[in-house]
């Protein structure tokens, strides 16, 4: 029964794909801008206009030209910048890991961090300290990711003279020189992604907390820290895990303004200068990624859930 | 004896009564009453809907006037006026553009929320009301497009169409319908069921009559703490496109972008991208605090649940 459920999530995982690929391969190619035409300047006379369609394939119909983009996008394929003419797999490789590594480090900091202050202003509701954590998440997950930057750089950067205010790498860097490069927009994504994940941990655990059981644990006596712990956390986790997965899929955004802010080599900025210069074979690439990387997040994210949930996974 | 015993337990059932209005189920609370953090709120939102219609008129300089004696300067004046907060990457007066600014933000964002809401509720309602392939091929599109990162589908519309305020405002409405259509399908779906709907099908009442009397009046309260959310929301997705560069463009000004061109500045000293920075922050917190007052006083925790 619940492999079934999660099977049948998966399979909805996968159509979603599928649809995004269409939104994504429409999207870009309804534009009144022709790319054989912008290949060849205004100069282009007819003849050479339609050859070169011939050639790229752009005078197949559209379900032609969508199912050889999707089966060149699957074998790795991802096609030629616009700009410079490099092919877009050259051009990513690098940025990619880039930006992996930097999710890597946040949800390394940013997971514990909120998990622990999340645990503490649920065993503590309604102090001063609980509201200051309530107050302070409500306001960051309000303000722009580029108002923290802001902040962040002004009194990091500009004031203090800790760290620097680009994200600029050689490559050839010791791990200390990377982790002060990579500091500045790390410490913005973990208090970005972090805001979300601490309010999220918070609201789950006292939800659990208003269930008869816990209230049958409180009327025996039990601790408050001991009932957190040993009753409400572990059923809290599913809902946990969900919340990790869905902030990690909130990186996604996150990091296109961190990664512009902070001119960090990666997958983001160099999405967001293909949209600058309308290099559309490589914002489909990139925009397939990062979407894909959400789907799939959040895709774990419900399997998650189902998995820890027993109600979930015999619905009526 | 017993008879005051039992009075005195009547009184205390009906004192218990009165403090029973968080059940789930209870009717939203028409009056509203808020903390003095909601009331301060309300004077923020309030403060700036009055710059973005009176602002460009009160404002000490226009937008695009280079009268500063430099860029980057902080608060002077000269023979032109002075300058409150100072000057930006073109020696034009901050405070001035943060005045006009507001119009562009926050006008543009109200709209494109405006918008979101006339789409979500109409289809929304639709497919609680009608149910069947309706609701059905509503909703597949509907999951489609909620399941991906709304920046990521901002990026590539304007990749494509390239970035005027017309499309700004498409996009963000299009993409912020989608989970105003769901709030509004749940809610329809929720008060269909309800006995008076049923009564008032029975008495004969056509679709359209259920939903003006019957369906709106009873989702209108979540459906307004809901529009609170959503609008920051579309603040921040239009302003953070701006901030890259590919939301309102110069020399307009607007909150997101100008933060963007003065960031250079905060090297020499100037808080030129502080100030427009902090405008949104006002802005967007206050609206939040708001809503969260209203929904922890009214029980309007199932448009907070379904964010």
């Amino acid at each position: 029964m619940m492999m079934q459920m999660v099977l049948r999530r998966i399979g909805i995982g996968f159509a979603t794909l599928i649809v995004v690929s269409i939104i994504v391969f429409l999207a870009t190619s309804i534009l009144p801008g022709d790319v054989a035409q912008i290949i060849l300047g205004q100069s282009a006379t007819p003849e050479t206009l339609a050859a070169l369609r011939a050639e790229l394939g752009m005078d197949q119909p559209g379900y032609v030209r969508y199912f050889s983009w999707l089966g060149d996008m699957m074998s790795g394929d991802l096609g030629i910048s616009k700009a410079g003419g490099a092919t877009i797999a050259s051009l990513i490789g690098g940025r990619l890991g880039n930006t992996m590594m930097m999710a890597g480090w946040v949800a390394l900091i940013s997971i514990p961090i909120s998990i622990a202050l999340g645990l503490w202003a649920a065993m503590h509701p309604g102090t001063w300290l609980d509201r200051i954590v309530t107050f302070g998440t409500l306001s960051l997950i309000s303000v722009p990711e580029f108002f923290i930057a802001t902040i962040l750089v002004l009194i990091l950067a500009v004031q203090l003279h800790w760290l620097p205010s680009t994200a600029y790498m050689t490559g050839e860097e010791s791990f200390l020189e990377l982790m002060r490069a990579l500091a500045m927009p790390l410490i913005t994504l973990v208090i970005v992604v972090s805001a979300q994940m601490i309010r999220m941990t918070r609201a789950g655990i006292l939800n659990v907390m208003n269930s008869p059981y816990i209230e049958m644990a409180i009327l025996k006596g039990v601790p408050r820290g001991r009932i957190i712990l040993r009753h409400a956390f572990f059923n809290a986790i599913g809902p946990i895990i969900n919340v990790i997965a869905l902030n990690l899929a909130y990186l996604v955004s996150g990091v296109v303004i961190v990664e512009t802010i902070f001119a960090y080599p990666g997958l983001a900025k160099l999405m967001i200068d293909g949209v600058q210069t309308r290099d559309l074979p490589l914002v489909q690439a990139c925009a397939m990624i990062f979407c894909g990387t959400y789907v799939i997040l959040i895709l774990l994210a419900d399997v998650g859930s189902i998995v820890s949930n027993p109600r979930l996974r015999n619905p009526k | 004896m017993t008879e005051e015993i039992i009075k005195t337990k009547e009184e205390e059932v009906i004192a218990k009564l009165d403090t029973f209005d968080e059940l789930p189920d209870a009717p939203p609370k028409r009056r509203i009453k808020l903390s003095w953090v909601g009331k301060l709120s309300v004077a923020v939102v309030a403060f700036w809907l009055l710059i973005v219609v009176i602002g460009p008129y009160i404002a000490p300089f226009h937008e695009m006037d280079m009268d500063g004696d430099d860029s980057f300067l902080n608060a002077h004046s000269n023979e032109y006026g002075t300058f409150f907060l100072g000057t930006d990457y073109l020696g034009r007066d901050t405070l001035s553009r943060i005045m006009f600014g507001a119009r562009n933000t926050i006008g543009i964002s109200l709209l494109a929320t405006l918008f979101a809401y006339l789409m979500g509720i109409t289809l929304g309602i639709l497919a609680a009301v009608k149910g069947g392939w309706i609701d059905m091929g509503i909703s597949r599109i509907n999951d489609a497009i909620l399941a991906l990162p709304t920046i990521m589908l901002g990026l590539i519309v304007i990749a494509a169409l390239g970035s005027s305020i017309p499309i700004l405002i498409g996009t963000a409405a299009v993409i912020y319908a989608t989970s105003v259509f769901r709030i509004a399908r749940a809610l329809g779906q929720d008060i269909m069921v309800q006995d008076f709907v049923e009564a008032a099908k029975a008495r004969g009442e056509g679709v359209w009559w259920i939903i003006k009397s019957e369906v709106l009046p009873n989702a209108a309260m979540p459906l307004a703490t809901d529009f609170g959310l959503r609008l920051v929301f579309v603040v921040l997705f239009i302003s953070s496109l701006s901030f890259l560069g590919l939301g309102v463009q110069p020399p307009a000004s607007d909150w997101g972008s100008m933060v963007r061109e003065n960031l250079q500045g905060l090297t020499y000293g100037s808080y030129a991208a502080i100030w427009p920075a902090l405008a949104i922050a006002t802005f967007t917190i206050a609206i939040n605090l708001i809503v969260d007052d209203i929904s922890a006083k009214s029980g309007g925790m199932l448009a907070k649940k379904m964010v």
